[in-house]
């Protein structure tokens, strides 16, 4: 299951939301590996939405294809393979959850796909387990905190048993714990259940979690490599309206003060870890970012 | 003040008629009301009361309550009331002026005022005992058969579905864009009754465009989790009749049976 098999594939993808509007992607071409978990970052409206509603065939494109796994996303024979493999969790929440119980929304899914009440039963407490919303099965959503609201969603999504998750910011409206909460439980899925994750996000601390970031601008890929490649040079990624990461920045100020800290440190960990090291005392057990 | 809203009267609860079937409650409540208007005589409403004094009893639901759901149709009742003790034609019990009360009309009051509380107070009985969502998953079901006719069972089902989803969501929206414009000045609890009306409508739109919205959000996140209409769908929940339904349900379709039909009794009293 390790990254060497395609999970998804987009070749020369060209879309414009009207007729002679502009190209909100523009000869975009990715690939992602079964398995990896890719940060898709860039500034407002620079395509990173668009190009992740291709990936579940929410929108199709005008030039070029994409493929999932062996689907073409323009084949509507597959409509239903595809919208199972490539699940998708939006920013907001309160306007993707259906149904007025946790445990029935979790199960909305697979009430579509027809799935026997016996099997469903239990991949509706497989998805509220893995998502850790078991708890709440029975609330209401409206009871719930966003965070909370955010992982059944997920759970709505992965009782699909999909391959790949599509996160189309879907932290951007959470507090700070909601927000770790949720990618912890995304992590999760990624590292215990082999699923794939395309995460699209503004928060740079997220991207730093990835195996892979790819950076976009003005509907083309601009960026495309690890976390560290991506962050090596700061200077570019805020010619690109991003923000770098906290951590990285911190760093670079060290550096430009004479500090000799290491170029290459784009994390919280590893930002104490070095700092710790100069300060000649262990790092303090147990300091957690969040 | 938005946060009194409940949505519903669902008074929940682990009594026999709380899980009972909903489908033999909302057939048996139709049924109710059916043998109430066949049965408009004093033995068939003494009937009645009674068994919905059982009823509550047994559901463990205080019958104060029926007095709220009552309380917005009160005027209808009374209404009706002057206009039977007034103008019914008949043996006059008391006559002042031009107001002449007849026996006639004493009766009909009595029997009709007793008919839409009994009329009330059974109906809501249905709504305190069972969820919206468990009602409207009992409509589906009970309306299943008529799909065959195009009809859009499952649709006007899932529209249910939603509207109870997202009541609380736009109640609090509207909480919050009354407070976004009364902090700009809006003065919504002030002024004549047309100045109010008009301070609203910078409520309602932009709560209608959050609402166009949301709809479209929720279409895509449905969408994405492969619903395609009532087909060849199943559900997590099952419903199942069980002994005791078929119990309750017999015991109570012979007790509406013999209120519908003490019409013929009460006529070889009378």
């Amino acid at each position: 299951m390790k990254m060497d098999k395609s999970m998804i594939r987009a070749q020369q993808l060209v879309f414009r939301y009207t007729q002679e509007g502009r190209r909100a992607l523009n000869g975009v071409s990715a690939e992602i590996k079964k398995g990896e978990f890719v940060a898709v970052l860039g500034a407002n409206g620079c395509g990173k939405s668009t190009l992740a509603k291709h990936f579940n065939a929410i929108l199709l494109p005008e030039e070029g294809e994409v493929f999932v796994e062996e689907y073409n996303t323009k084949d509507e024979e597959h409509l239903y393979d595809i919208r199972q493999r490539v699940g998708m969790v939006f920013q907001n929440p309160d306007n993707q959850i259906v149904a007025t119980v946790v445990e029935e929304d979790v199960a909305f899914a697979l009430e579509n796909l027809g799935v026997p009440p016996d099997e469903m039963r239990e991949r509706v407490d497989e998805a509220m387990e893995m998502a850790g919303i078991y708890k709440h099965r029975t609330k209401a959503p409206h009871k719930l905190s966003g965070g909370q609201k955010q992982r059944v969603a997920i759970a709505g999504v992965i009782a699909m048993r999909p391959d790949c998750l599509v996160m189309d910011e879907s932290t951007a409206m959470l507090d700070p714990i909601g927000r770790e909460k949720v990618m912890r439980t995304v992590e999760r899925l990624n590292r215990e259940f082999g699923i794939t994750v395309v995460m699209i996000t503004h928060y740079m601390e997220e991207a730093v979690r990835a195996d892979r970031v790819i950076v976009m601008s003005g509907g083309h890929i601009e960026m495309e490599g690890t976390p560290k490649e991506v962050f090596r040079d700061s200077a570019k990624i805020r010619a690109l309206k991003l923000d770098v990461p906290q951590a990285k920045e911190l760093c670079d100020l060290l550096r430009e003060a004479g500090v000799a800290v290491d170029e290459e440190i784009i994390s919280a960990e590893e930002c104490i870890q070095a700092l710790a090291a100069l300060l000649g005392k262990p790092a303090q057990p147990g300091c957690d970012v969040i | 003040m938005l946060k009194d809203i409940t949505i519903g009267q669902h008074f929940p609860g682990d009594s026999v008629i709380h899980r009972m079937d909903p489908r033999a409650k909302l057939l048996l409540t139709i049924a109710y009301i059916v043998a109430l208007f066949l049965g408009s005589n004093p033995i068939g409403l003494a009937l009645s009361v009674l068994f919905l004094l059982v009823a509550y009893r047994v559901s463990g639901i205080p019958v104060r309550l029926v007095g709220k759901s009552l309380r917005p149709i009160l005027p209808i009742i009374l209404f009706t009331a002057m206009l039977n003790l007034f103008f019914v034609p008949g043996d006059p019990i008391f006559s002042w002026w031009i107001i002449t009360i007849t026996w006639q009309g004493l009766y009909n009051v009595m029997v009709l005022s007793v008919r839409i509380v009994c009329l009330i107070a059974g109906t809501s009985l249905l709504t305190y005992t069972t969820s919206p969502i468990v009602l409207t998953d009992a409509l589906e079901r009970l309306l299943r058969p008529f799909a065959k006719l195009h009809l859009p069972v499952h649709e006007l089902a899932m529209m249910m579905t939603i509207a109870l989803r997202f009541i609380p969501l736009l109640i609090e929206e509207t909480d919050k864009i009354m407070s976004a414009q009364k902090a700009r000045g809006a003065e919504l609890d002030s002024g004549k009754l047309t100045d109010r009306i008009r301070a609203l409508i910078p409520v309602l739109i932009p709560l209608f465009i959050s609402a166009f919205r949301r709809a479209d959000e929720l279409a895509m996140a449905m969408e994405c989790r492969c619903y395609h209409g009532g087909e060849g769908r199943t559900r997590l929940h099952q419903l199942h009749l069980g002994a005791n339904d078929y119990l309750l349900t017999a015991i109570c379709a012979v007790l509406f049976v013999v209120i519908g039909g003490s019409d013929l009794l009460w006529g070889m009293l009378g």
